[in-house]
């Protein structure tokens, strides 16, 4: 464990991120994108489709490095990150249980994940493979994995988009149930403003291209006082700050 | 890794799939034994029609397969062929999946060396035996490489072909999670490329055996192909049809032993139902 002192945030500060396509055209994704997240909290990027939201998340995971400027990833504890994909990317060829296990470090492997997979719901669909599983279960499945490995931070891109409302509601309190036992620092990619208002203690709005930060929006309410009444007042005050965002 | 391959327990299959497997695995028995049955019919028929010493019949063939087994000389060889056939096939499987995997990934090196590949694709088999045989001498080794270089271009075309179908989804994931080197390949490289690795060691092994008898011909001093070149010597037909029909019959059972099953428990996680 590191001293509290030693606790860093999520600092982002991307200059440029520009596409270029086969032809030469260049399009300029992101420009003097910053933002900050702090220790434990749990922070959405809000946007319309295609506006550079998962570009983002892609250089925060590394898997895109063709970019120009930096960005910190917080430090202490584990410093795994861990990242819950558009598609749940779950190996079709192992079992959930095998799928989760597989992405924790060697020392990790034989650790107990009763209590995860019960929170989850999964407790009886360990040993299915992922073809067994309706899209919301493979979702779960995906998201013990990310739990499993007790990440310094979590990355979400539109974890609940092609599900049914009823469905994606209830991903949503599994998410915040098990985020809440041991809060991490988190990022989600989402369009869905509600979603959004429901998750975060803070909102980083984007604007379409060359991606960059409209605002940020604070949730000071604790979680569960997000009742409809709360929730229609959130939505107020944040049309009348962003009007222009839906 | 015991945690992971154990993980949990399956519920108990249904018994329906039991009562249906059964059956569903004799007809297909049945239908190989009688149409077995009857090529043997014809044949013999057909040599009891035209009686020649170049064209004996099955009975025949078989009193000399008892008496080649008998005397322990059909095992030896068997053995000794067989043998060659597996290193050949593992020497071949290892280099052509390597050389195809990295061709299949990256384009510039794809198209450097496509011509080499296209090259050693279209050298026939008896060039590199004769070649293999007057560079490195008339040993086991040069037999085996020989037979392997034939091979390796095969193998290296079809995992080509596999390692572009790869999902990068899957890479990504593995180094978010930091998945070892050791992990990727076992649970990510590999079971994308099973079928391309099953394509593979299909038409291998029936192309190697082939090989490995005309290895075995010109420069080898036992082995199947040895002992047809001995009896095309003595003009014993039967013992040629013997020795054939021997080894078709241990490759068969190799398919039937090793590689359905192997292939089957590759592909498990296809079959279930959704």
């Amino acid at each position: 464990m590191q001293p509290v002192g030693a606790v860093v945030p999520l600092k982002v500060d991307i200059a440029e991120k520009i596409f270029r396509s086969a032809r030469g055209v260049s399009i300029t994704a992101l420009q003097d994108l910053s933002f900050e997240v702090r220790q434990g909290e749990f922070a959405c990027l809000l946007g319309p489709s295609g506006c550079g939201k998962t570009t983002t998340l892609r250089i925060l995971l590394g898997l895109d490095k063709d970019f120009s400027g930096s960005f910190q990833l917080p430090q202490g504890g584990s410093n795994r990150i861990a990242a819950v994909f558009q598609e749940p990317t779950l190996l079709p060829w192992r079992t959930v249980e095998q799928n989760v296990r597989l992405a924790l470090p060697k020392s990790l492997r034989a650790k107990n994940l009763d209590g995860l997979f019960d929170t989850l719901g999964l407790a009886g669909m360990r040993s299915l493979y992922p073809a067994e599983l309706s899209l919301g279960l493979a979702r779960r499945a995906a998201l013990a994995r990310a739990f499993a490995t007790e990440p310094a931070v979590l990355f979400l891109d539109e974890p609940f988009v092609s599900l049914d409302e009823q469905t994606a509601e209830r991903l949503r309190h599994l998410l915040l149930t098990v985020w809440s036992a041991r809060p991490t620092t988190a990022l989600m990619v989402t369009h869905n403003l509600r979603e959004a208002l429901m998750l975060s203690d803070r909102i980083i709005v984007l604007a379409p291209r060359p991606t960059h930060v409209l605002g940020v929006f604070d949730v000071r309410l604790p979680r569960q006082q997000r009742n409809s009444q709360v929730m229609s007042d959130l939505l107020r005050s944040f049309h009348h700050r962003f009007p222009d965002v839906t | 890794m015991t945690a992971l391959e154990t993980g949990g327990t399956r519920d108990a299959p249904p018994s329906m799939s039991g009562r249906r497997s059964l059956a569903t695995a004799l007809v297909p028995a049945l239908t190989v034994s009688v149409s077995l049955l009857g090529l043997c019919l014809l044949w013999n028929l057909a040599a009891s029609v035209w009686p020649s010493r170049a064209f004996p019949g099955p009975g025949q063939v078989w009193q000399v397969l008892l008496r080649e087994a008998a005397n322990g000389d059909l095992f030896y060889h068997l053995g000794v062929t067989l043998g060659r056939v597996a290193a050949a096939y593992i020497v071949a499987m290892i280099i052509g999946s390597v050389i195809g995997v990295l061709l299949g990934s990256y384009r510039r090196v794809d198209r450097f060396f496509n011509p080499w590949v296209i090259l050693f694709l279209n050298i026939p088999a008896l060039v590199v035996i004769v070649l293999g045989y007057i560079w490195f001498g008339l040993n086991e080794a040069a037999a085996i490489g020989a037979v392997a270089v034939n091979k390796i271009p095969n193998v290296v075309v079809t995992m080509r072909e596999g390692a572009r179908t790869l999902d990068p989804s899957y890479a990504e994931m593995a180094t978010v999670y930091r998945f070892g080197r050791l992990d990727r390949i076992r649970h990510i490289l590999l079971p994308q490329l099973q079928p391309y690795l099953a394509a593979a060691s299909r038409s291998g092994i029936a192309l190697i055996w082939k090989i490995v008898l005309v290895v075995e011909l010109l420069g080898r001093s036992n082995g199947v192909g040895f002992q047809i070149h001995l009896y095309f010597q003595l003009f014993d037909v039967a013992a040629i049809l013997a020795y054939t029909l021997a080894f078709v019959a241990v490759m068969l059972v190799i398919e039937l032993l090793l590689v359905q099953p192997v292939e089957r428990h590759a592909t498990r996680w296809r079959r279930r139902p959704a």
